[in-house]
């Protein structure tokens, strides 16, 4: 039966139809980076990350892919070793959480800076002091100046289709690109999800450094250079909006950088990202239910940040945070720098848990101008 | 394979080891902030004709562990060359290590000049025994780390000290770790004028006078064997050493030395003989 | 995608004629010098030819080949 199966799936996989699985949200990237046929992977582990690499090291093993697998002793060289790989041509592959961003935080703007496509996975998770292993999304905002696409998933389907996107997009516009899946709920929550292989275009990028060539790459800048290449980057990311909802179509039309839920007629909005966002909709169809004219809009990429759309909000707002920066959410922050006026609320840090039942709470306190908290503790 | 006319200083030791990586074939090279990095050429000039790519401090191996991967995968011919500084070794010494220990096939050549000299001679650890710097005014107290030592205990396929004071020697051995597969180490004595505070044109004179009194030890590893090389193998002797007081004291860096300090370098110096002639069974 | 911020290129004199930082000049003796090839060997700049000709656009000055010569055939002129 087994045997059968896999041939089965072998059989579609060629057709292009779709393969049910149950799989968490790390074996979807996981099943993703396969399909995508990286060259050069290197990693570090972390808690929730490690069954990500862990996984890719097992394919590697078995020979159902065919890839290096570089083991390194820090996150900062795991970032290193993709970074030299990709200048060299290669495509490339690393995954990371919370102290392993952190540690590698240098390489990601080095990676950044030197416009090399590449994708990293980061499984969403809190950052010490005191230690925590837990969900929340502090160590992914930080990577917000860094010059990298950032994107959210919200269940494992879209970690996978996520993740197969990110190459095409990385690599069509010379970013690096982040693929944030929240640690636990998603990283080790199995879903089924719908494996299918798409045409992946073979590795492309503005340059490659190779023994015949006699140039330089990143050479000590003087006058303005540093800031014309910060400047291009900026630019390149904003515009790689429409390289992300040009290819949406074709990795599971999601949205592009916002999927919008129940907000065509409400008064009241909801700005969340990540996985929450599946029990925000729950709590939004019940109070909807309950006659509240509500509706979520889902930030599926906080860069290039979807300014217009929040921006076309048009009517009251409340910001759910995972990060903060001050007694500030991140994203409430990214939401009132468009010119609307927002409630925000931070909730979750740290994996404390944050039900349905608690979204209505919050979500209801908001429309009946009852919300007083900002944290909800 | 570096230009004349780039920014090194006058009787720059860095510039004459890069000038030896003619006997490299197919040279990439990976270059951490430093001295090295300025030397290679400031934007948007590069002073190398082979290709560079900077990258931060403490990244150097694991990247030219990536470049080397990629090509491998690509089948690309390359000898990719980690050139770091003292400093870099620093402060990337896990990453050393673990490119070591994963016998990465690549070349790491670390141009020594006893100190962090590019952001204004402060202590290295590789600093010599109480030398002053920036941040040592009164002469440092640590020790001296051994990197090449180190390197041996990673059972790399190649260690090698040299010095710029023994130009051929350390051609040599360039040309030789360009011949062999897997982790080749060279560790590269570069006295520094500016740095070490003697005039330009003593380069190479107080680089020979480290290996004639002992201060700077010239052997090779490899098939799992120690040997004393070249010049190196003559002072390997005590006997036929200069006495350490002519090396210290042609350096502005020891003008605060009292006998009874250079006394105690000498003991120093000794006990380290003393490993690397157990380590060479000689 | 303009990559000239990042990308640097191969130039004789990257930091200009470096010849202007010389304070002394050597001056080969061509009488007392027999070709040994070691003030080659150990310019920093490589700034003498095989055939023993200095680049006084680029020779900084340094001294080292004065010290170097066996024949005594350099000497170091103030500029």
């Amino acid at each position: 039966m087994w045997n059968l199966q896999g041939n089965v799936q072998a059989e579609s996989h060629r057709n292009g139809s779709r393969v049910r699985k149950l799989l968490t949200s790390n074996e979807a990237v996981a099943e993703a980076v396969k399909i995508a046929k990286p060259d050069v992977i290197s990693a570090y582990p972390i808690t929730p990350q490690s069954p990500i690499v862990e996984s890719l090291a097992k394919m590697i093993a078995k020979g159902e892919l065919d890839a290096s697998f570089v083991r390194v002793e820090s996150e900062h060289s795991a970032m290193a070793v993709i970074h030299g790989a990709a200048t060299a041509g290669a495509r490339v592959f690393t995954a990371t959480s919370s102290h392993g961003l952190a540690y590698m935080f240098e390489m990601c703007w080095w990676i950044a800076g030197s416009r090399l496509p590449a994708v990293m996975a980061v499984a969403t998770r809190s950052i010490g002091a005191p230690w925590n292993i837990h969900g929340d999304h502090t160590d992914i905002v930080q990577l917000r100046d860094a010059g990298w696409i950032i994107g959210m998933a919200e269940n494992a389907q879209e970690a996978f289709d996520m993740t197969l996107q990110a190459f095409c997009v990385s690599e069509e516009v010379n970013i690096p690109f982040a693929v944030g899946l929240d640690a636990f709920t998603m990283s080790h929550t199995a879903e089924v999800v719908e494996i299918w292989e798409p045409e992946i275009p073979p590795r492309r990028q503005a340059y490659k450094v190779l023994p015949s060539d006699n140039f330089a790459v990143n050479a000590v800048t003087m006058g303005k250079a540093r800031m014309k290449a910060r400047y291009d980057l900026a630019v390149d990311l904003e515009n790689s909006a429409k390289v992300i909802e040009k290819t949406d179509k074709d990795f599971g039309n999601h949205g592009g950088l916002v999927e919008n839920y129940r907000l065509d007629d409400a008064d009241f909005a909801v700005v969340m990202m990540g996985g929450w966002c599946g029990d925000a909709k729950d709590a939004i169809d019940m109070l909807r239910q309950e006659g509240f004219k509500i509706g979520l809009l889902r930030i599926r990429f906080l860069r290039p940040f979807p300014k217009k759309a929040v921006k076309e909000l048009g009517c009251e707002v409340l910001v759910v945070d995972k990060a903060n920066s001050d007694l500030r959410g991140v994203l409430g922050i990214e939401v009132s720098s468009c010119g609307v006026e927002a409630k925000n609320v931070v909730a979750g840090i740290g994996g404390v848990d944050v039900g349905v039942e608690d979204l209505c709470r919050i979500f209801k306190d908001f429309m009946n101008g009852k919300l007083e908290m900002e944290w909800y503790l | 394979m570096i230009l004349p006319g780039n920014t090194s200083c006058q009787g720059c030791p860095i510039s004459l080891a890069m000038r030896c990586l003619d006997e490299i074939e197919n040279p990439v090279l990976v270059i951490p902030a430093g001295c090295s990095t300025v030397v290679a050429g400031l934007h948007p000039n590069s002073a190398m004709k082979i290709p560079v790519i900077h990258v931060p401090f403490a990244s150097t191996n694991a990247v030219a562990c990536g470049v080397k991967e990629a090509y491998k995968r690509a089948g690309v011919k390359a000898n990719v060359i980690a050139w770091i500084g003292d400093g870099a070794a620093d402060i990337g010494f896990a990453t050393l290590s673990a490119s070591a220990t994963r016998k990465d096939d690549i070349i790491t050549v670390v141009v020594d000049n006893e100190a962090y000299m590019n952001t204004g001679t402060q202590a290295s650890l590789s600093t010599f025994w109480k030398a002053k710097t920036s941040t040592s005014p009164a002469g440092k107290a640590d020790e001296r780390r051994d990197l090449a030592l180190i390197m041996i205990a990673h059972k790399a396929d190649y260690v090698a000290t040299a010095t710029v004071g023994y130009i051929e020697d350390l051609r040599r051995k360039f040309r030789k770790a360009s011949q062999i597969e897997g982790f080749r180490f060279i560790q590269i004595h570069c006295p520094c004028p500016p740095g070490w505070r003697f005039p330009s044109e003593k380069t190479i004179e107080i680089a020979r006078k480290a290996v004639m009194s002992g201060a700077w030890a010239l052997f090779e590893f490899y098939d799992r064997k120690l040997r004393f090389s070249g010049i190196g193998k003559k002072f390997a002797e005590k006997d036929n050493r200069i006495s350490l007081a002519e090396y210290l004291k042609a350096q502005g860096r020891f003008e605060h030395l009292r006998d009874e300090d250079i006394l105690a370098i000498e003991k120093a110096i000794d006990e380290e003989w003393e490993i690397l002639k157990r380590f060479s069974g000689e | 995608m303009d990559l000239e911020p990042i990308i640097s290129r191969m130039k004789l004199g990257a930091a200009g004629e470096t010849g202007t930082w010389r304070n002394y000049r050597p001056v080969i003796n061509k009488e007392l010098c027999n070709k040994c090839k070691t003030c080659f060997s150990y310019c920093p700049e490589g700034v003498i030819s095989e055939e023993i000709e200095i680049d006084y656009r680029f020779c900084k000055g340094c001294g080292i080949c004065k010290e170097m010569c066996r024949q005594k055939a350099i000497e170091m002129v103030q500029e």
